[in-house]
């Protein structure tokens, strides 16, 4: 009961601070509202038991993604910051389409029976991710850092003048 | 054989990309341009290793990844694509002038990413994968800094990728939440227990993912834009390898992992095809730029491909994989004469190509032979491969697309022989000269001539190829 009760705190703090992110319309606003929903999402995780990830959801996520994000967005937003995040022409529009998507796929999502795992938790986490990671996973864990190396190679490239000294 | 021999062909990849990344980085500025030669010899090694798996039909890490015919076909497409665009674009990064190690390493980089996609056993791997093509694709398509086209074509490729990629992703999701496993194998097992609105929401979703990805109507618009502003080889390796790695990858969802919910997305795939082969047809016709144009006429080409999926046999299997050969070769051949006739002229408008036949008969020759194949007309590989695909959905009792199919192909002669007007009855501009072409630009044009003539007279080879590839695929 009491775990329904938690469950529905951190589902509605996620679901407001991502509905921040969007609507606010100051950048900076949105970013720390960002970390909030990241933070709501390790909470997730803790009901899950999964300890190991939570931790790291606030250490990557909330930690140091966000302030990667403050960052970029320090050094490239120009004018009122106030209105840096602004709704183009197409706002009633768009909220007329996103209610109704969310309320149709609601209604699916409801009216299906999702897995439910009834395996115990694990002792410890770590362990079994590292197992996993360097022998069935293997090939995702490396083409992951191939994309982030390649994903690294490309912000040089555009960031970086031509012309200037390679 | 052991889990590494069986990955030799991502590996060496890997290896070549990043050490052209490390040369690049380490050769001096001048003497820069060996990496592309280089680059080319290497995918040329790659493409003789590929050759040793032909028949090999394993999975490794417990159906992770998936080493089977199928792939290997597509692995060895994508690597001739990237040798074929690598090779002709030596002159054009040459004039670039900067970055021109990490060009090659990215071109690499996305020809492993693609391999992955064909191979991809499970979910998790298939998403990477076709991240890492993406990805490599945004830096490429705004490679040309100073150009306004290419950093705007780079900006919209960002965000209709990364929306394209969420509802791929979102979709996959929901598959796995319903089948309980990311192994492409497996989830039909996981789904046998009655369809699920659920499933049909992530099948619905990995559709439009994929959609985007193979630019089809209604989920093109992104395409003709980015083709037009990025640099002209990296719209040839776009428009051919990445889509043909789309549906590597679109179909091995589709057939192995969703089999259960083939009478629901037959019914959309239908549906998207008709509507790109009536729209990528129609609105090319009043294209004035030739990449533009051509990049209207891949958008119908991903129509056709789709009629395969439509048929859901052995042989629409096959004739996807026969068409996207043909496909990639045709657009190659065409896109190389765009690229030269950019390097010599700096033009990229149709009507600066008035008689081109005078001024470079092998470019005019290539360019016709190629928008022929592509229109599907004989003796050229075009025509059997369109012609496989109609029998394969004739054969499933969809006349009527076949019928639209046929209508459409001879609308897309129409602007297909706009442009061969143009480049044969049109006069040369009063100051023109007879265009020399460098050696790397004549053998790419030459190599694609030679595919599309070969396997238009004389496709058995291919087709056995293909029939073999698509029956060790096709589980029933």
């Amino acid at each position: 009961m009491t775990s329904t009760i938690i469950f529905w705190l951190i589902a509605i703090i996620i679901m407001g601070s991502a509905l921040m992110v969007v609507l606010l319309r100051n950048i900076v606003h949105s970013a720390l509202f960002l970390v909030v929903t990241f933070v709501g999402v390790s909470g997730l995780y803790v009901m899950l038991q999964a300890d190991f990830l939570a931790a790291v959801q606030l250490l990557v996520y909330a930690g140091a993604i966000a302030i990667l994000l403050v960052f970029g967005v320090m050094l490239t937003v120009r004018g009122d910051i106030k209105y840096s995040n602004l709704f183009n022409r197409h706002k009633f529009t768009a909220g007329v389409v996103s209610l109704g998507l969310f309320l149709l796929i609601e209604r699916i999502i409801l009216s299906s029976d999702l897995l439910i795992s009834n395996k115990p938790a694990l002792e410890s986490t770590v362990g079994p991710i590292a197992d996993a990671l360097l022998t069935d996973y293997v090939i995702p864990f490396e083409a992951a850092a191939i994309l982030l190396l390649v994903a690294m190679v490309g912000a040089i490239l555009l960031a970086r003048g031509e012309g200037k000294p390679q | 054989m052991s889990a590494v021999s069986l990955l030799t062909i991502e590996i060496a990849t890997a290896i070549l990309a990043i050490g052209l990344l490390v040369i690049g980085l380490i050769v001096p500025k001048d003497q820069r341009q060996g990496i592309g030669y280089l680059a080319t010899f290497g995918l040329i090694i790659v493409f003789a290793l590929t050759l040793l798996y032909t028949n090999v039909q394993e999975t490794v890490f417990n159906g992770m990844y998936i080493i089977d015919p199928y792939s290997t076909f597509f692995k060895q497409l994508f690597l001739a694509a990237a040798i074929l665009v690598s090779v002709s674009s030596f002159d054009y990064v040459k004039r670039l002038g900067y970055n021109q190690g990490e060009f090659y390493s990215l071109m690499v980089f996305a020809t492993l990413g693609m391999m992955m996609l064909a191979s991809a056993g499970d979910l998790i791997s298939l998403y990477l994968g076709l991240e890492l093509m993406t990805i490599t694709f945004f830096v490429l398509t705004a490679y040309r800094k100073n150009d306004f086209k290419s950093s705007e074509a780079g900006i919209k490729y960002v965000i209709l990728g990364a929306m394209s990629s969420a509802i791929l992703l979102y979709g996959l999701s929901l598959i796995y939440g319903v089948s309980g496993t990311t192994v492409i194998g497996e989830i039909a097992k996981g789904l046998n227990q009655g369809a699920q609105p659920l499933e049909l929401l992530g099948m619905i979703f990995i559709l439009v993912g994929f959609g985007f990805k193979v630019s089809a109507a209604p989920f093109h618009m992104w395409s003709p834009d980015i083709y037009e502003g990025a640099p002209t080889p990296v719209t040839a390796f776009l428009a051919v390898a990445s889509k043909a790695a789309g549906f590597a990858a679109l179909v091995r969802l589709l057939v192995i992992a969703l089999p259960s919910l083939q009478s629901s997305w037959v019914v959309i795939v239908m549906v998207l095809s008709a509507l790109t082969v009536i729209f990528g047809n129609f609105v090319a016709i009043p294209q004035t730029n030739i990449k533009r144009l051509l990049a209207y006429s891949s958008i119908a080409q991903a129509g056709y491909l789709l009629f395969g999926l439509v048929a859901y046999s052995a042989l629409g299997v096959a004739a996807i994989l026969f068409h996207s050969l043909l496909y990639v070769f045709a657009n190659l051949g065409a896109f190389t004469v765009v690229i030269a006739f950019y390097n010599k002229t700096g033009s990229d408008e149709i009507k600066d190509y008035t008689g081109l036949a005078r001024r470079s008969p092998l470019m005019a020759a290539v360019m016709l032979l190629s928008l022929l194949s592509l229109a599907g007309i004989p003796p050229l590989a075009g025509f059997v491969s369109k012609f496989y695909l109609f029998t394969a959905i004739i054969d499933q009792g969809y006349i009527w697309l076949a019928f639209l199919g046929i209508g459409m192909s001879m609308v897309s002669v129409y602007y297909y022989l706009i442009v061969i007007k143009v480049m044969y009855m049109g006069e040369p501009p009063e100051d023109s000269e007879p265009m020399k072409l460098p050696v790397s630009i004549q053998a790419t044009l030459y190599a694609t001539m030679l595919v599309s003539l070969f396997f238009g007279i004389y496709p058995a080879p291919l087709t056995d190829l293909a029939l073999s590839v698509a029956k060790a695929f096709f589980p029933f």
